[in-house]
């Protein structure tokens, strides 16, 4: 009897808090279908600023250029972070701490000051900020997450089928493209929807290192907010919201499951 | 393939450019002085390091362990009953349940604290909803005073408290709380005895992952504070894009970088020397 009594109060606590976590978010998303620009009475269903944001030649050009520093961003940090991560489970280093450090730091420290220091760094070398600078930094910070993401589904995987590669005169070539990739792609895929999604949604980082031209949807996003409310922040982050929640369950889903059996 | 080693050298060197490089920098910039008009001369000198003790810049540091250490508490009462349900609900809706708490993880701050806005401001949706209500005439003003600032703070790192406790929580062998309560011991007693001195190192997780984000954060104040409720992060960004006070600016991003990292060596210490003792543990039996 006790223990049921207190299992619903934790069932009962525990929605309170998944509902502030998400209540938020919803009622962003239901304003972003209210006809009443200036209030939050309920005027009625309209998809108005949907079609004002698709009209909005600034917003199209900030999703080009979110998409297209996204799409580099990712195809860079994924290689480079591949093999890297194929390098790490497969060699011993001597300098370990010293690449594990590189790997975690910049996860670990404060983003606005990588941020601020990539700023200096473009601005003693002159470089002028814009999408180059922009590509440059997301491949930055997402370069170790794809290295963690990659490394832990090789973890997972079984050398045996390798060795059997090369047993049966596989090269070495042959059994990276036969074997060791093909086993690793979940993890690559998983490590690219991340980066994926860290570029298409920072803000921060972007934040120091954008120029006037290279405008990004979540700097549009703040900018927009700055000026003061409007229904169309709602829709804009409403499809953001969206293509984040996608993004992330993917690659939920591709990742490898761990069990407490892979633990011991 | 002998030269395969070299394999790790593309990040390794990328994150030595982008990363290591600019940190550099940033450390001569905060020893540096600059012009009035903001240009950086590098001459050594310690100012920048020193006016950070002006009584108003004190303050602000203050203000932000202050708003640090209330999210940190704050995400730990609310996020650890969370983790603790998720963690034991039946196999097939943990993998859902942690998605759940996930996607507002992933979900950046920015809009997240919009979202606050829309509900909290003076045209917002409670006030509507009060003033529908006949409970009040003229609309409360919730939005950009340091209350603002806490919950928006709380609502945008409970996640990070929440995955980490999940975690030390699935991961406890529940064998012991059996024993426990073959013993006899109360739930409670269990709970107390067991399940939190075990989970501790989920709650240090994220103590240290709410601790440091919350030290650095400046979108929260920035969108949802008033005037007076800065914070260092907001310090930093306008010593960069408003005072263009470079050489402050660094100074204090130096510092904010040093405690973060102090903060992550401290706990990486003492996970350490607990699983040293487990393994002498291990030893003597």
């Amino acid at each position: 009897m006790q223990k049921t009594w207190r299992s619903h109060l934790l069932l009962a606590y525990s929605l309170v808090i998944l509902a502030f976590l998400y209540l938020p978010l919803l009622i962003l998303a239901l304003y972003s279908f209210n006809e009443s620009r200036i209030n939050a009475v309920w005027t009625g269903f309209t998809l108005d600023w949907y079609k004002t944001l698709f009209q909005n030649r600034r917003v199209l050009e900030a999703l080009m250029n979110s998409l297209f520093i996204a799409i580099i961003s990712t195809v860079v940090s994924t290689v480079l972070g591949t093999i890297a991560a194929i390098a790490l489970n497969r060699y011993q280093y001597k300098c370990k701490p010293v690449i594990n450090g590189l790997l975690y730091l910049p996860i670990l420290i404060p983003e606005i000051v990588m941020g601020l220091s990539l700023l200096v760094l473009f601005a003693q070398t002159q470089v002028p900020l814009g999408k180059t600078t922009l590509i440059l930094a997301h491949i930055t910070f997402c370069l170790s997450f794809v290295v963690i993401t990659v490394n832990a589904r090789l973890e997972g995987m079984r050398h045996e089928l390798e060795q059997a590669a090369m047993d049966l005169y596989a090269t070495p070539l042959q059994t990276f493209r036969y074997v060791t990739l093909p086993l690793a792609m979940p993890g690559i895929v998983a490590g690219a929807l991340i980066a994926f999604t860290l570029s298409i949604d920072d803000f921060i980082i972007s934040f120091f290192v954008a120029g006037p031209n290279s405008t990004t949807l979540p700097l549009y996003i703040y900018a927009m907010v700055k000026r003061g409310i409007s229904p169309e922040i709602n829709a804009l982050s409403t499809l953001l919201m969206c293509a984040t929640i996608s993004l992330v369950v993917i690659a939920q889903i591709l990742q490898p499951q761990h069990s407490s059996k892979n633990n011991d | 393939m002998k030269n395969g080693k070299l394999m790790v050298a593309p990040a390794m060197l990328w994150l030595s450019i982008f990363f290591v490089i600019p940190l550099l920098i940033v450390v001569a910039v905060s020893f540096a002085g600059r012009t009035p008009y903001g240009q950086i001369i590098f001459e050594f000198t310690t100012d920048n390091y020193l006016r950070f003790l002006e009584p108003l810049y004190l303050q602000i540091f203050a203000d932000t362990l202050i708003v640090a250490v209330i999210t940190t508490v704050a995400t730990i009462i609310m996020g650890y009953p969370l983790a603790y349900f998720i963690a034991r609900l039946p196999k097939k809706w943990q993998q859902p349940g942690l998605i759940l708490v996930m996607i507002p993880f992933w979900i950046n701050f920015l809009i997240r604290s919009y979202a606050w806005v829309i509900i909290l401001r003076t045209q917002g949706v409670v006030n509507t909803l009060l003033m529908k209500l006949g409970l009040i005439d003229q609309p409360l003003q919730m939005l950009y005073n340091d209350a603002a600032v806490m919950l928006g703070m709380i609502y945008a790192l409970l996640p990070f408290m929440v995955l980490p406790i999940y975690v030390s929580i699935e991961q406890l062998d529940l064998r012991l709380l059996e024993a426990a309560s073959d013993l006899g011991a109360s739930p409670l007693t269990a709970f107390r005895k067991i399940t939190l001195p075990l989970t501790m190192p989920g709650i240090a997780a994220g103590t240290i992952l709410v601790f440091i984000s919350s030290l650095g954060m400046f979108v929260v104040p920035d969108v949802m504070g008033g005037a007076k409720s800065a914070l260092i992060g907001n310090l930093i960004q306008n010593q960069f894009l408003a005072a263009r006070d470079w050489p402050f600016g660094s100074a204090l991003s130096i510092v904010l970088a040093v405690m973060s990292l102090v903060l992550i060596i401290l706990y990486y210490r003492a996970l350490q020397s607990q699983e040293g003792g487990k393994a002498d543990a291990k030893d003597v039996a």
